[in-house]
Order: C-alpha cells, then sequence, then structure tokens
C-alpha cells in the first residue's frame, strides 16, 4: 500500500475526482448548495479527526470554534470594516489562540472528563454568543456580509460549491501530511498508549495541544465558510447539537480515516435532507440508520468497508 | 561513573510503603538484574527509574546526572528506553509503524514541514522505515513488519517492544520482564537477543522471574523484599547468601538454581 498508491495519494485523487465530477451528475442549481455544506461540515470533520481520530481525545464542544469563525466573519467586516477574507484569518487566530489556551488545562482531563470539559467550553462560547446581543445579535443571529475579492462580491451555491471544495482538498491534503509524519505518528501512538508514547520520547501533551489547536483552525474556518456562504448567522451553529454532530460525523465515517470523516459529513448532512419525504419519521429513521451503520461497521464506514474489501480479496 | 545509581530512594502509597530506601549503581555495559518475590517493589522501582512515579526521597542518577522526578519523554531524550510486562503496544498501527515511533527523537519534527510536505519529510520517513525494519529484522520480526500489531503472537509482541525500545538507540534499556509468558524456546530467543544488545554497548536493567534465565545472563543481581534491599552481588552471591535463600528462593528456588548454573 505504498509508493504511487499510498493511501495518502488515493484519498486525496478520490476527494480531488469527487469535487470535480460531482457537478456533471448535478440535475439542478440546488445540488451545488448541499453539497458545499457537504465540504464545509467535512472539513471541520477532517480536523475533528485529527484530534479523536488520531489521538484519540473527545472534544464536545468543537462547535465553539465552528462559531468563532462563523461570527469573525459577520462582526468583522460589519462593526470594525475589515475585509471578509482577512476575518476568516483572524478567526482561524483566534480560535487556534483559545484553543491553545484552554487546551493545556483540559487536555490533561481523560475520556469522560475530557468530554464534560470540553463540553463545558463550547457550551460557554455558544452563550456568549447569546448574551452580548450588542455585538451577536444575540439569539436571532446576525447577516454577514458576503465575500468579496477585489470588488467582486462572491455570493451563491456554485461559486462557494468551488471554494469550499478546494479548502476541503486543501484540507484533506494537510491532514493527510500530518498522519504520515512523526507528529502524525506520534498522535496515533499516545491514541493507545500515552506512557509509551512517553518513553518513546513523545512529549504527550504537547501533540495533544497542537491537535487540538490545528482541530480549532479546521473548525474556525469551515465556520467562516458556512457564515459566508449562508448571509446569515445564529449562535446554534457553535451549540451543544452541532458538537454532537461532528463527532457523530467523525465516528459515523470511521475514526481516523480522512475519507471517513468525508464520508460521515456527507450522510449526516444529506440524509436529513432525504428522508424528509418520510415527514414525521425524519428524526427516527436518522438514528436507525447510524445505530445500524454502528452496529455492523464498528470501525466506521469507511475503515469498515475497507476491511470487508480486504478480507473478501484474501 | 556508573550507567544508573539509586540513591536511597523510596515511594509511599497512602501509607503504604513500596519501595524503601533503595541504592545500588549499575555499571556501563552490565546486565544487571532486579529479583523478589511478587509485591516487593520491582516494578515500582523501574517505574520511578523511567520517570512514571517521581520518588518520595532520594535521587536517580543517569551516567552521574541527577535526573530525578524528571519526565519519562525528558529521559527518553538522556537515553533511557524501556519496555513493559503489560505490553504497551500501539495496536491501531502496523508492526514496523510501531518501531518507527520509537525513532521520533531521532527524527526532525518541525510540524509546518510536515504539514505542507516538505521533500525532507517524505525523504526521512524513507529512511526512519528502514531502520524500523533493520530493527525488526534483529528481533527477528522482519517478515511481520507490515502486519497490525494485534496480529502478532505474544512472544512476538515481547520482541516488538524491544525493537522499538532499540529505536530510540538509547545507553540504557530497562526491561520488565522480558520473557513473560514466553515458552522456553521464546526465552531463549529473548536472551540471546539480550546478550547482543549489551555486546552493542547498552547497558541493560531488567526485571524477571524467570529465575534461571537470570542466573545466567546478569552481571549483578539485586535482591528486593517487602521494598527493602535484601541483598546484592553476583548470581553466585545470591545464590549463596543464607538471607536470600531465606526469605526469597525457598528450597524449591535453590534447587532451580542449582541446576542453572549446571
Amino acid at each position: 500500500m505504498r509508493g504511487i498508491f499510498s493511501k495518502r495519494r488515493m484519498t486525496l485523487l478520490v476527494l480531488v475526482a469527487l469535487v470535480a465530477v460531482l457537478p456533471l451528475v448535478f440535475p439542478s442549481g440546488y445540488y451545488y448548495r448541499v453539497a458545499a455544506l457537504v465540504w464545509i461540515s467535512a472539513l471541520a470533520a477532517v480536523g475533528l479527526n485529527i484530534l479523536m481520530g488520531y489521538a484519540g481525545q473527545v472534544s464536545l464542544g468543537h462547535a465553539g470554534f465552528f462559531g468563532v469563525g462563523a461570527y469573525a466573519v459577520a462582526i468583522g467586516p460589519a462593526r470594525l470594516g475589515l475585509a471578509s477574507w482577512i476575518c476568516i484569518l483572524l478567526g482561524a487566530a483566534a480560535s487556534g489562540g483559545i484553543a491553545w489556551l484552554v487546551g493545556r488545562p483540559i487536555l490533561r482531563l481523560k475520556g469522560h472528563y475530557l468530554a464534560i470539559g470540553t463540553l463545558g467550553f463550547g457550551v460557554l462560547i455558544a452563550l456568549v454568543l447569546t448574551s452580548e446581543a450588542k455585538w451577536t445579535g444575540g439569539p436571532d443571529g446576525t447577516s454577514v456580509a458576503r465575500l468579496a475579492v477585489a470588488n467582486m462580491r462572491i455570493s451563491g451555491p456554485t461559486a462557494w460549491y468551488w471554494i469550499s471544495g478546494f479548502v476541503l482538498v486543501f484540507g484533506a491534503w494537510l491532514a493527510l501530511n500530518l498522519e504520515d509524519s512523526p507528529a502524525g505518528r506520534a498522535l496515533r501512538a499516545l491514541h493507545d498508549s500515552e506512557i509509551a508514547a512517553a518513553l518513546g520520547g513523545i512529549d504527550v501533551a504537547r501533540h495533544k495541544l497542537w491537535a487540538f489547536v490545528l482541530a480549532a483552525v479546521y473548525a474556525s474556518i469551515a465556520g467562516s465558510e458556512l457564515a459566508l456562504f449562508d448571509g446569515f448567522i445564529t449562535p446554534d451553529t457553535a451549540g451543544f447539537l452541532h458538537s454532537i454532530e461532528l463527532v457523530a460525523m467523525v465516528v459515523l465515517g470511521g475514526m481516523g480515516s480522512v475519507l471517513g470523516s468525508v464520508v460521515g459529513a456527507a450522510l449526516l448532512t444529506t440524509l436529513p435532507q432525504l428522508l424528509t419525504v418520510f415527514v414525521e419519521y425524519e428524526q427516527a429513521l436518522l438514528g436507525l440508520i447510524i445505530m445500524l451503520a454502528m452496529i455492523f461497521l464498528r470501525l466506521g464506514i469507511v475503515p469498515g468497508v475497507q476491511r470487508m474489501l480486504a478480507r473478501s480479496a484474501s | 561513573m556508573s550507567a544508573l545509581a539509586a540513591e536511597n530512594v523510596a515511594i509511599a502509597f497512602g501509607g503504604i510503603v513500596a519501595v524503601d530506601g533503595v541504592s545500588f549503581s549499575v555499571e556501563p555495559g552490565n546486565i544487571f538484574s532486579i529479583i523478589g518475590p511478587n509485591g516487593a517493589g520491582k516494578t515500582t522501582l523501574f517505574n520511578i527509574m523511567s520517570g512514571i512515579y517521581r520518588p518520595g526521597s532520594g535521587r536517580i542518577l543517569l551516567a552521574g546526572e541527577d535526573v530525578t522526578g524528571l519526565e519519562p519523554h525528558r529521559l527518553a531524550a538522556k537515553g533511557l528506553a524501556r519496555t513493559f510486562q503489560n505490553l504497551q503496544i500501539f495496536f491501531r498501527m502496523s508492526v514496523v509503524e510501531n518501531v518507527m515511533v520509537g525513532r521520533h527523537l531521532r527524527e526532525a519534527r518541525d510540524l509546518m514541514k510536515a504539514l505542507f510536505r516538505f521533500p525532507s519529510v517524505g525523504h526521512q520517513n524513507r529512511a526512519t522505515r528502514e531502520k524500523a525494519r533493520e530493527l525488526l529484522a534483529f528481533v527477528g520480526l522482519a517478515d511481520r513488519a507490515d502486519d497490525a500489531a494485534g496480529s502478532l503472537p505474544y512472544g512476538g509482541l515481547r520482541r516488538l517492544e524491544i525493537a522499538r525500545a532499540l529505536a530510540l538507540e538509547p545507553r540504557l534499556l530497562l526491561l520488565d520482564e522480558p520473557a513473560a509468558g514466553c515458552n522456553p524456546v521464546e526465552t531463549e530467543a529473548v536472551e540471546g537477543l539480550v546478550r547482543e544488545i549489551v555486546r552493542s554497548g547498552i547497558t541493560v536493567v531488567l526485571v524477571e522471574h524467570d529465575m534461571r534465565f537470570v542466573m545466567r545472563v546478569s552481571d549483578r543481581i539485586l535482591v528486593l523484599d517487602g521494598g527493602k534491599k535484601l541483598a546484592e552481588g553476583t548470581a553466585d552471591e545470591v545464590r549463596r547468601n543464607p538471607q536470600v535463600i531465606a526469605a526469597y528462593l525457598g528450597r524449591y528456588g535453590s534447587k532451580e538454581a542449582a541446576r542453572a548454573r549446571s
């Protein structure tokens, strides 16, 4: 599985092909919108996968960083007169900075305690976004100025399909590069045994912290994308339910698999739309599908299917 | 100067004194064994030496330098490596990747270069993998390199841990019951490995229950009982020490030891 057909290159190839070819089969413009939402969620999931899938550290407050990115592009241009694209970077820097500060004490916690610690953090961010109404518009949300580059307004599903698709491929490339590097091996090692990793010379606390920071930056950029795409944002984007959704994407798709995160994001974004025909049973069916997937593909969809294929091949 | 020394090391857990004022020193290039009945404090002492526990009092010296209470990853950087009695394998990784992790400190680790995949990262990966394969060949696992670590048999996992520890290029190697759970053939293989490791210039400290193994390979032996040092000396000295015979080896044990000598 190395050389030209390494896992890293195959994954990238599949993603690039998906982004490039999908528009050919779109029957209407509506599909651009759904696909753009998938790419945006997938970016956040790929980032969270660095923390959860590689390093094995859960975050139940990750939508908090998504919210920081979203509100950065809402507040920055409207209140401070900054360009939107600068606000994307500022939001990412702020998220990374917050993650670095919060991560130091919080990542000392393990397992359930870490889950509750990060959950509290996420709730805190959502609370601030809701209550600082003067800046954020409060619980009703706020409108977001469209992205403009060189006086050209960029909006609409088609433009955002290509932007979010490109950003996702780029983000996936970075994550795959990380996986196949000393830092990536260190993260995957400490996932299984922190003590053996530490005695292998790995600074466990530092590596966890960087994974947390990276995951926060991914989520923040995804949040900025969504806000600019939708033109409107509410504190729900930073809320607990969204955090759970992000975790579900990573686990459903397959922890540690970049492609899995994309598949998880695609399912959790498109299934609710597909299931609307079942009206009141929609949510129940969604839950059932997730349950069955986890029961029959315990490793998550992508690693589970890969293993099945490998078995039938041998 | 000794490769490793303990000075009056003591630690207590909630009133129970697990290690009680133990001192010893290990000469460079030696095989130094720590033995004692269950609960004698062997593993606790190992955990202190490898930075997992901080001793309540006393000092640990690594090549003359005070390293008491240093974190494990800093001890690793100073040339200490260890294996674990209760195997600590990276089960999500392949056999060769487990050993590659051990090369961590020997690799350039610039995060930005890794993220943007500078050409040097690819070159380094290949070099690391090559080195890891050499070490797997050394412990006799060359043909399992690309298998999932979890697919190895028990004895293979023990040898994988040794390969991973050697990947660090340590000066001092702590082996925590390297032959535990191994059949006689596997134990012999481990013994051969330990001898070769010492021959390459690495000092070895080991905890082991297999008396014949210990008596055969050790330059010096430290006997612990109830957290205290009972005796220290060569295999012959320890074997003849009446206190050791009485408190630890017992009649059966001394017979075993005598048989090992012949």
